[in-house]
C-alpha cells in the first residue's frame, strides 16, 4: 500500500468553535476513501483545508511525501489534487465543453505573447486541450451536451460536468464533496459506475456522502469524523459495527 | 439594419447572414468617413472619437466584461497614455519622440498604472472594488491636476498644449494630404489610422477571449471559488486582466493627444469613466460587437441631439425647452431603464459560446 494523501493532526478554527480536531488519517493509492459523519461534522471543512479554500489552523497535508503548500488553492491543484462542491459550482454561463477546457488550465502554458501572435505552440495545444475536452466529456457520459451551456444541463448532468472540469486538471486524487446528494436512484447507479471507472483508471477517489448504500458498496476504506474528530476508520463493514460511531449518529441518552 | 437571407429566425434581432456580414461592415467602416465628410467636417471629427471610444470600450470590456471586475476608473489610464504622449512629443519638455516609442511607451505605462490599481484591489469584488477602482481614476485626475508645483511636471489645470501630431511613415496627418491630386483631409487620416488601431485591437482581444486566458477570466467572473479549485491563479489573472485593459486605455490615450494637441485633466473626469462604461453595458458586455457598436451610438447620440434637438424644438415650441445636454442625460438614462427592462444584457448579448474557436473562423 503506497500512502498518496496523509494529513497530520489537521486543526481548524472558526473563533470559538473547534471545527477539527487533530485529524490524522492516510489515503492509499487506487483506493475509493470515504469520510462520512453526522451534519456538521467537520467533513466539508476537511475539504476546504484539503484544497487551500480556509487556512490550516495546525497541522499539515503531504501528498506523495512533499507538504501541501496550505491555503494556496491552485498550487494544491498542481500538486495533483482537484475538487467538487457540495452544491454544484459550475460556470453556468459556459458551454460544458468550456468549462472543461477551463479545467485543463494548470497544464496548459500558452502566455500571453504566444496567445496575440498565435503562436504555432499555442494553436497547436488549443487544437489539444478542446480534443482532448470533449474526449473527457465523452468519458463521463456528457459527450452530446458539450455545447449546451452548464446552466441548462440537467442536475445529474451539472454532477457530471464538475467531475469532469475536476478529471480536467489531471488529478491524482479527486474529492467529491456529495456528488450523489439530490440524485434519483438511477442517477446514482450512474455515478457509481463513473466512480468505480475513475478508480480503475488509476485515480484514488476521496469521498464525503450521505448516501450509506454507495458508501457500503464503493469504499474501500472509510473514516468517520464526529464534532470535528476522527473517531472510527477502518472497511465499511468494520466502521458499521463500531459502537462509537452508532452512538454518534443515533445518539446515547446515557452519555449525557 | 435589415435581416437579410437568414433561413432561421434568430432570438436576436440584429444578427445578418454572417456571409455578409464581414464584407458590409468592411465597406461600411471604409466608406463611413467620406460619407460623413458629406454632411461637413464635423461629423469627421465625431467619427474620429467614436473610434477613440471605441479602442477605450474594447479595453474596458476587456476588465469588465470578460473577467468580471468592476472598474469606475478606466479613465484613468487613458489619461496616462495622453499625459505620456504630452510629455514625449510636445515643447512642454522639448523633447519631441516619434510614435512608435511614444505609443509603446504610454500603453507600458498604463499597464503599468493597471498593475498598481489591480495589486491593492485584488481581494475586492463588486461594489467594493467599484469604489476603490473610482477613487483610483480620481486620484489620477487631481495628480495631472496638481502636479505643477512646486516643480512643473503636467502643468496643472491649464494642460499642455501644442502637442505633436500622429506622424507615419513621414506623413503628418494633422495636414491635409495631396493624393494625386486629391486632397485628403487630415480628420479622414485619422480616421484610417484610428481604424487600423481598432482592427488590430479587436484581433487581439479576440485572441485572447478564446485562450487558456479569456477562459480563465471567464471562469472567475462565474466563479471565483470554482476558479481556484482547478488551479487557476486568479492574482494573477485579475493583474493580467488590469494590465491588458489599461494598455487599450493608454494608446487610446495618447492617439487622443495626438489628435487634440491639447490635454488637460478635465477631459479625464469620472464622467468619462461612467461613460465608457455604460457603452459596454448599453452595447453588451463580453460581445466585441456590441461593444464597438455601444461605443459608437453612444458617441454619435450626443452630436446627433445638438444638431436637432434645438431645430426641433424650436420648430414643435418656437424656443428651446431643453438644452441638448440635458437632453443627453434624460435619453442616456430612460435607455439605459429600458435596456434593464428589456434588454439586461445589452443590445448585442454576448453569445455564451465564444471561448474556443467554432468550425468557422473567429
Amino acid at each position: 500500500m503506497i500512502t498518496l494523501l496523509e494529513s497530520r493532526t489537521v486543526n481548524k478554527r472558526f473563533g470559538g468553535l473547534q471545527a477539527l480536531t487533530d485529524v490524522s488519517l492516510k489515503i492509499h493509492r487506487g483506493e475509493v476513501y470515504g469520510l462520512i459523519g453526522p451534519n456538521g461534522a467537520g467533513k466539508t471543512t476537511f475539504f476546504n483545508v484539503l484544497t487551500g479554500a480556509y487556512p490550516i489552523d495546525g497541522g499539515e497535508f503531504v501528498m506523495n511525501g512533499a507538504e501541501l503548500p496550505a491555503g494556496k488553492p491552485h498550487r494544491i491543484v498542481a500538486h495533483g489534487i482537484a475538487r467538487t462542491f457540495q452544491n454544484i459550482r459550475l460556470f453556468r454561463d459556459l458551454t460544458a465543453l468550456e468549462n472543461v477546457m477551463a479545467g485543463h488550465h494548470i497544464r496548459t502554458s500558452a502566455g500571453v505573447w504566444g496567445i496575440l501572435a498565435q503562436s504555432r505552440a499555442a494553436r497547436e495545444e488549443e487544437r489539444l486541450v478542446t480534443e482532448r475536452a470533449l474526449e473527457i466529456l465523452d468519458y463521463v457520459g456528457i459527450g452530446r451536451h458539450a455545447d449546451t451551456v452548464a446552466r441548462n444541463l440537467s442536475y445529474g448532468d451539472q454532477r457530471r460536468l464538475e467531475i469532469a472540469r475536476a478529471l480536467a486538471t489531471e488529478p491524482q486524487l479527486l474529492a467529491l464533496d456529495e456528488p450523489a446528494a439530490g440524485m434519483n436512484a438511477t442517477e446514482t447507479a450512474g455515478l457509481r459506475a463513473l466512480i468505480e471507472t475513475i478508480r480503475a483508471d488509476g485515480v484514488t477517489v476521496l469521498l464525503i456522502e450521505h448516501d450509506v448504500k454507495l458508501i457500503m458498496g464503493l469504499c474501500d476504506r472509510v473514516a468517520v469524523l464526529d464534532f470535528g474528530k476522527k473517531i472510527a476508520e477502518g472497511t465499511p463493514a468494520e466502521v458499521q459495527r463500531d459502537p462509537g460511531v452508532i452512538r454518534a449518529y443515533l445518539g446515547d441518552h446515557r452519555a449525557h | 439594419m435589415t435581416s437579410t437571407s437568414t433561413t432561421l429566425p434568430r432570438p436576436a434581432g440584429f444578427s445578418l447572414d454572417l456571409r455578409l456580414q464581414q464584407p458590409l461592415l468592411i465597406v461600411l467602416a471604409a466608406a463611413a468617413p467620406l460619407v460623413a465628410l458629406a454632411f461637413g467636417a464635423s461629423w469627421v471629427r465625431v467619427l474620429d472619437f467614436a473610434l477613440l471610444y471605441v479602442l477605450l470600450a474594447i479595453g474596458l470590456n476587456l476588465v469588465v466584461g470578460f473577467a468580471g471586475l468592476l472598474d469606475l476608473g478606466y479613465i484613468a489610464f487613458y489619461a496616462v497614455g495622453a499625459y505620456t504622449w504630452a510629455f514625449l512629443a510636445s515643447p512642454h519638455f522639448g523633447i519631441h519622440l516619434p510614435f512608435w516609442i511614444v505609443l509603446p511607451l504610454g500603453a507600458a505605462f498604463a499597464a503599468l498604472a493597471g498593475i498598481m490599481l489591480g495589486f491593492p484591489t485584488l481581494r475586492l469584488r463588486g461594489d467594493y472594488l467599484a469604489i476603490v477602482t473610482l477613487g483610483f481614476g480620481e486620484i489620477i485626475r487631481i495628480f495631472m491636476n496638481n502636479l505643477n508645483q512646486p516643480i512643473n511636471i503636467t502643468n496643472g489645470p491649464q494642460g499642455i498644449d501644442m502637442i505633436d501630431p500622429l506622424t507615419i511613415a513621414g506623413i503628418d496627418l494633422s495636414r491635409n494630404l495631396d493624393l494625386f491630386g486629391m486632397q485628403v483631409p487630415s480628420l479622414v487620416l485619422y480616421y484610417y489610422a484610428f481604424l487600423g488601431a481598432v482592427v488590430l485591437a479587436l484581433v487581439l482581444v479576440r485572441r485572447l477571449q478564446i485562450s487558456r486566458i479569456g477562459r480563465a477570466w471567464a471562469a472567475i467572473r462565474e466563479d471565483e471559488l470554482a476558479a481556484k479549485a482547478i488551479g487557476i491563479d486568479t492574482r494573477m489573472m485579475k493583474l493580467l486582466a488590469f494590465a491588458l485593459g489599461a494598455t487599450f486605455g493608454g494608446v487610446s490615450g495618447g492617439l487622443f493627444a495626438a489628435f487634440q494637441g491639447f490635454v488637460s485633466p478635465e477631459s479625464f473626469s469620472l464622467m468619462e469613466s461612467i461613460v465608457v462604461l455604460t457603452m459596454i453595458v448599453l452595447g453588451g458586455m463580453g460581445n466585441l460587437a456590441g461593444v464597438v457598436f455601444g461605443a459608437i451610438v453612444l458617441t454619435a447620440l450626443p452630436e446627433l441631439l445638438r444638431h436637432f434637438a434645438v431645430p426641433l424644438q424650436v420648430a414643435l415650441f418656437g424656443k428651446t425647452l431643453l438644452d441638448p445636454e440635458v437632453l443627453r442625460m434624460l435619453l442616456l438614462s430612460l435607455a439605459m431603464i429600458l435596456m434593464m427592462l428589456w434588454r439586461p444584457a445589452g443590445l448585442l448579448p454576448a453569445r455564451t459560446r465564444y471561448a474556443h474557436r467554432e468550425g468557422r473562423k473567429a
